[in-house]
C-alpha cells in the first residue's frame, strides 16, 4: 500500500476541485448532462436540487466511485482518471445511507481509517474515537452495533468516521436527512467548524434549505442533471429564474415552522 | 462469462500480491477460520461417515461375491482420501461457506459499505477477499484431513456389520494400511487447496459484483454456489489427471 495518504503532507493544504462537462448515463438514461463547476480551496460549496436530479451520482464521481462517460474531474489541477491522484489526498465522504460496516462496532467504524492505515497506536485511536463520537453527540456508544442505532444516529456515526480522517476534501450527501431539526443545526455547525478549523474543501449535497443557506460560501442549483445557477446564497435568493424560485420556495413551504 | 473469468484471474493475482499484508489482517483470518470450522465440523462428520458407508455398501457385496473381499479396505481407503473427501467437502464448503461469503460481501456491496471502504482508501481485496481466501484455503484441507479417517471408519463399520460383506475391522484396516500411502493423502489435500481457492474466488467475486439491490444478493448467492460446484467437478477431473502424471 504505497499510495496511502499517511505519507502525504499532513499540512492543511486545502485543495480545489474542478468538474468539467461531466456526462453520465445508466442504461441509456442520461443522469448527468454536462455538469461543470469549480470548488475553490477551503470553500463550502452546496449543491441543491430536487431528488433524482443526479446529486448523489455527481458526488460519487468526484470521489472516484463512478467513471464518467465524458468530461473530466480534477483535484488540484490533476485529473482523477489517474487512480494515484485520489490516493494522494485525505478524502472523506458521508453517504446518504450512512454506509456503516455492519460487522463492526460503532467505535470500530469510526476508527477504521486509522486502524487500517496504522498511522497511530491503538490507545491513541481509542482516544480519538471517543472524542469524535462525543463531538457528534454519541458519547458512550462506541461498543454498540450500528444496527442498534436509529437512522439519524447512524448518520452521525458516519460523520464522525469522516471527521477522523481529517480530510482535505470532504463530501456530504444529504447530511441532515433523517435528523431532527435540533440535530440538523448541530451537524450544520459541526460541518462549519470542521471547515473553519481545517479549511477542508467541503461539498454538501442537500435538500435542507436552512442548512444550505446557512453553510454555503457558494451554491449550485441542479435540476435534471444540469446546473441551473451558481452563486453566493444571496445571489441565489435574488435570482429570478422561476425554476430556482419555485424550488427554494417549495422547500421553504415544506417546513412546518416556515408556514405563515 | 469470459469477462468473469478474466476478473476472477485478476482478483486471484491481486490477492496473491496482497499476501504479505496477511499479518495486518490476522484477526479477520482467524475469525473467518473459526466461523468455517464451527459451521462445518459436525456436518463434515456426518457426511464423511455416510460417504464411507455407502461406498462400502455399493462395492462390498460385489467384491465379496468374487472373492476379492481383501481389497475392500484399500479401495475405500484410497477413494476416500483421493476423491470423495476432497470433492464432497468442497461441495459442502461451497454450500455453507461460499454462500455466506457471497451473501456477506454482496450485502456490503448493495448497502454501499464497499464504496465507503474505497473512499477511505481501503482496498476491498485486502480487507475482505484476502482474509476469506486465506481462511478457506487453510480450513478446507483441514476439514478433509478430518473427513478421511471418519470416512474410513464409516466404511469399516458397514463392511463389518453388513451381512453380505462381513469384512472385519482388522482385515479392513490391514489392507488399507498396505495400500494407502502418505502421498495419497497429500494428493487429496492438494486437490482441496485448488477447490478452496476456486470457491473463495468465485464467491468473493460474485459478492463484489452484486447489483440490483437486495434481490441481487439472492441471485449472487445462487450463482456463487452453482458455479463453484460446477467448477469443482470439472477441475476435479483435470487436477486428478495432472496429479497422476506426477505420481509416476
Ligand atoms: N447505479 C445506478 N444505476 C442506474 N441508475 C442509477 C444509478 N445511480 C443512480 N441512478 C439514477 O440516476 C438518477 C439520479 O440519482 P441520484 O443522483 O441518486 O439523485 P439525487 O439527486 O436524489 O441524489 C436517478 O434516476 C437514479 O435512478
Ligand atoms: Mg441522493
Amino acid at each position: 500500500m504505497s499510495d496511502h495518504p499517511k505519507n502525504s503532507t499532513k499540512s492543511a493544504e486545502n485543495i480545489s476541485v474542478k468538474v468539467t462537462d461531466l456526462h453520465k448515463s445508466f442504461n441509456h438514461h442520461e443522469v448527468l448532462k454536462g455538469v461543470s463547476f469549480e470548488v475553490k480551496p477551503g470553500e463550502v460549496f452546496v449543491i441543491m436540487g430536487p431528488s433524482g436530479s443526479g446529486k448523489s451520482v455527481l458526488l460519487r464521481h468526484i470521489i472516484g466511485l463512478e467513471t464518467p462517460d465524458a468530461g473530466k474531474i480534477s483535484i488540484q489541477g490533476q485529473s482523477i482518471e489517474d487512480p494515484a491522484v485520489l490516493g494522494q489526498y485525505r478524502l472523506a465522504m458521508v453517504f446518504q445511507s450512512a454506509a456503516l460496516l455492519k460487522s463492526l462496532t460503532v467505535g470500530e467504524n469510526v476508527g477504521l481509517y486509522l486502524t487500517e492505515h496504522e498511522s497511530k497506536p491503538p490507545a491513541e485511536i481509542d482516544r480519538i474515537v471517543t472524542q469524535t463520537l462525543e463531538t457528534v453527540g454519541l458519547k458512550g456508544l462506541a461498543d454498540r452495533s450500528p444496527s442498534e442505532l436509529s437512522g439519524g444516529m447512524q448518520k452521525r456515526v458516519a460523520i464522525a468516521r469522516a471527521l477522523v480522517v481529517e480530510p482535505q476534501l470532504v463530501l456530504f450527501d444529504e447530511p441532515t436527512s433523517e435528523l431532527d431539526p435540533l440535530m440538523s443545526v448541530t451537524i450544520g455547525e459541526e460541518i462549519r467548524k470542521l471547515n473553519q478549523r481545517t479549511h477542508a474543501t467541503t461539498i454538501v449535497v442537500t435538500h435542507d434549505r436552512d442548512l444550505a443557506f446557512g453553510l454555503a460560501n457558494r451554491m449550485a442549483m441542479i435540476a435534471d442533471g444540469q446546473i441551473l445557477f451558481i452563486g453566493t446564497p444571496d445571489e441565489v435568493k435574488r435570482n429570478t429564474d422561476p425554476q430556482i424560485q419555485k424550488f427554494i420556495n417549495a422547500e421553504l413551504n415544506s417546513k412546518p415552522k416556515a408556514k405563515p | 462469462m469470459y469477462k468473469n473469468i478474466g476478473e476472477i484471474l485478476i482478483m486471484f493475482w491481486q490477492t496473491v500480491r496482497a499476501l504479505p499484508l496477511m499479518w495486518h489482517h490476522r484477526k479477520k483470518v482467524v475469525q473467518q477460520f473459526f466461523e468455517i470450522g464451527n459451521t462445518s465440523l459436525l456436518m463434515v462428520c456426518i457426511l464423511s461417515m455416510f460417504i464411507g458407508g455407502v461406498i462400502a455398501l455399493q462395492t462390498g457385496p460385489v467384491l465379496v461375491e468374487r472373492g476379492l473381499s481383501y481389497v475392500l479396505g484399500g479401495m475405500i481407503g484410497l477413494s476416500m482420501c483421493k476423491e470423495f473427501a476432497p470433492v464432497m467437502m468442497a461441495i459442502l464448503m461451497a454450500g455453507r461457506v461460499g454462500s455466506a461469503m457471497s451473501a456477506e460481501i454482496g450485502s456490503m456491496r448493495v448497502y454501499q459499505e464497499i464504496d465507503a471502504l474505497k473512499t477511505m482508501n481501503i482496498s476491498p481485496i485486502n480487507y475482505l477477499v484476502l482474509p476469506r481466501m486465506v481462511a478457506i484455503t487453510v480450513a478446507l484441507p483441514a476439514l478433509v484431513l478430518f473427513s478421511v479417517p471418519v470416512g474410513w471408519l464409516g466404511g469399516a463399520l458397514v463392511s463389518a456389520y453388513n451381512q453380505r460383506i462381513s469384512v472385519g475391522f482388522s482385515s479392513f484396516f490391514s489392507d488399507l494400511q498396505q495400500v494407502v500411502e502418505l502421498k495419497d493423502v497429500i494428493n487429496g489435500l492438494i486437490k482441496s487447496v485448488v477447490f478452496a481457492v476456486v470457491i473463495g474466488l468465485i464467491s468473493c467475486h460474485q459478492g463484489l459484483s452484486t447489483s440490483g439491490g437486495p434481490r441481487g444478493i439472492g441471485r449472487s448467492v445462487t450463482k456463487a454456489v452453482v458455479n463453484s460446484i460446477v467448477m469443482i467437478i470439472i477441475l476435479d477431473y483435470f487436477v486428478t489427471g495432472v496429479l497422476l502424471i506426477f505420481e509416476k
